[in-house]
């Protein structure tokens, strides 16, 4: 049994609300090196923000802006981006996820390169668990059938 | 079965409960988990990671291989939820 | 030492093992599938304060340098003025394990209760026999 459900105030003030909270798991992600945070909380963040689009709208709106194809895509992309920046200190000479050898590649000291290499993979980890919470709780709260509004 | 298992949970307890005497007292800054690994990681991370958040560094630096495995297995409950549950029509 | 001081230093564990009794007890006893599931999140997020109670020191901050934004940090850095930060770490992966064994384990709850109709352990286990004996 399936209810529609539409409300203006909270499909509007849900609306208004996405991009602050999107913009704000993005700076808890690029900030995780200087205050708390990183890649794992900034992800949740930005998959709670897709999950609120799915309570107060359907999951058709949240499919229409993240396809399914894109998030099972996102889902590996982020594990690629984790293990291909190991992989290129690997290529460069050091061991496997050694960041410090990046400073070859990158206009940095190696002391600095550390640092952006740590970055890089928390964007890889949130991009990875984003993806991941969105698959999680679409399947889940549907079934498996990703249509229509919550029950 | 209830009397059953209440005496395994009250048995553990009692046994986790007799443990906690012999445990270092809270927030003791002497104890052997905060006075072995850790102050290595505290007074290095600005020099050789220039991070200054310590559990960031630990994370994704000294402990890279840890977090790889582990956002290996948040990729794995993703995709073992869309094969167990999606259904295509 | 005297008693309360005994207790004052010692009664976050007792916390955290009465926590996992709870945990367990529902684990072990309760016969619907999602009552289990709770129970051991329960459980972990006991063992999960556990550990980062292991870390904390008396009069430290939160793991991040003060005024370390740069490559040299200008004055020395006291271990024992910031908490233990491993305990975090870990515990941090530990919480991330959770939800996706919490996501695992729902699904797998849904197939049951499509293939069974039911989430009651000793039922799942009659119709099981059901099935076997039609086939």
């Amino acid at each position: 049994m399936t209810i529609e459900f539409k409300d203006v105030i909270i499909q509007t003030i849900c609306r208004l609300l996405t991009p602050p909270i999107q913009l704000y798991a993005l700076y808890v992600i690029a900030h995780g090196h200087y205050s708390p945070g990183g890649g794992f909380q900034g992800g949740c963040i930005l998959g709670a923000s897709f999950i609120l689009m799915v309570i107060a709208y359907d999951i058709g709106e949240v499919k229409r802006r993240m396809a399914e194809k894109m998030n099972t895509i996102f889902c590996s992309l982020g594990v690629i981006i984790y293990s291909g920046i190991g992989a290129i200190c690997l290529i460069l000479g050091a061991n496997y996820l050694d960041y410090g050898i990046l400073h070859k590649i990158l206009p940095v000291n190696p002391v600095r390169a550390r640092a952006l290499g740590t970055l890089g993979i928390e964007i890889g980890v949130g991009i990875a668990v984003m993806a991941v919470m969105i698959s999680i709780f679409l399947n889940i709260a549907s079934g498996g059938e990703h249509e229509g509004a919550l029950e | 079965m209830r009397f059953f298992a209440l005496i395994v949970v009250l048995i553990t307890g009692t046994l986790l409960l007799y443990a906690t005497v012999d445990m270092p007292d809270w927030g003791d800054p002497y104890s052997p988990a905060n006075t072995h690994v850790s102050p290595r990681y505290i007074e290095k991370t600005i020099e050789e990671t220039a991070t200054p958040n310590i559990v960031t560094s630990v994370l994704a630096d000294y402990r890279g291989y840890d977090t790889l495995g582990e956002t290996t297995v948040i990729f794995t409950a993703g995709v073992v939820c869309i094969l167990l549950l999606r259904r295509f029509k | 030492m005297g008693t309360i001081e005994f207790i004052i230093s010692k009664y976050n564990y007792w916390i955290y093992v009465l926590l996992m009794m709870i945990g367990f007890y529902a684990m072990i006893a309760k016969r619907n599938l999602v009552k289990k599931i709770v129970g051991m999140n329960i459980f972990q997020t006991a063992i999960i304060l556990f550990f980062v109670s292991t870390g904390s020191k008396k009069g430290a901050s939160i793991p991040i340098i003060q005024n370390g934004h740069g490559d040299v940090v200008s004055h020395a850095v006291n271990a024992a003025q910031y908490v233990n930060p491993l305990p975090h770490v870990l515990m941090l992966t530990a919480i991330v394990v959770m939800v996706s064994t919490f996501g695992v384990a729902l699904a797998l709850i849904i197939m049951i209760y499509r293939k069974y109709g039911t989430l009651e352990e000793d039922e799942i286990f009659e119709m099981s026999e059901i099935l076997r004996l039609r086939k």
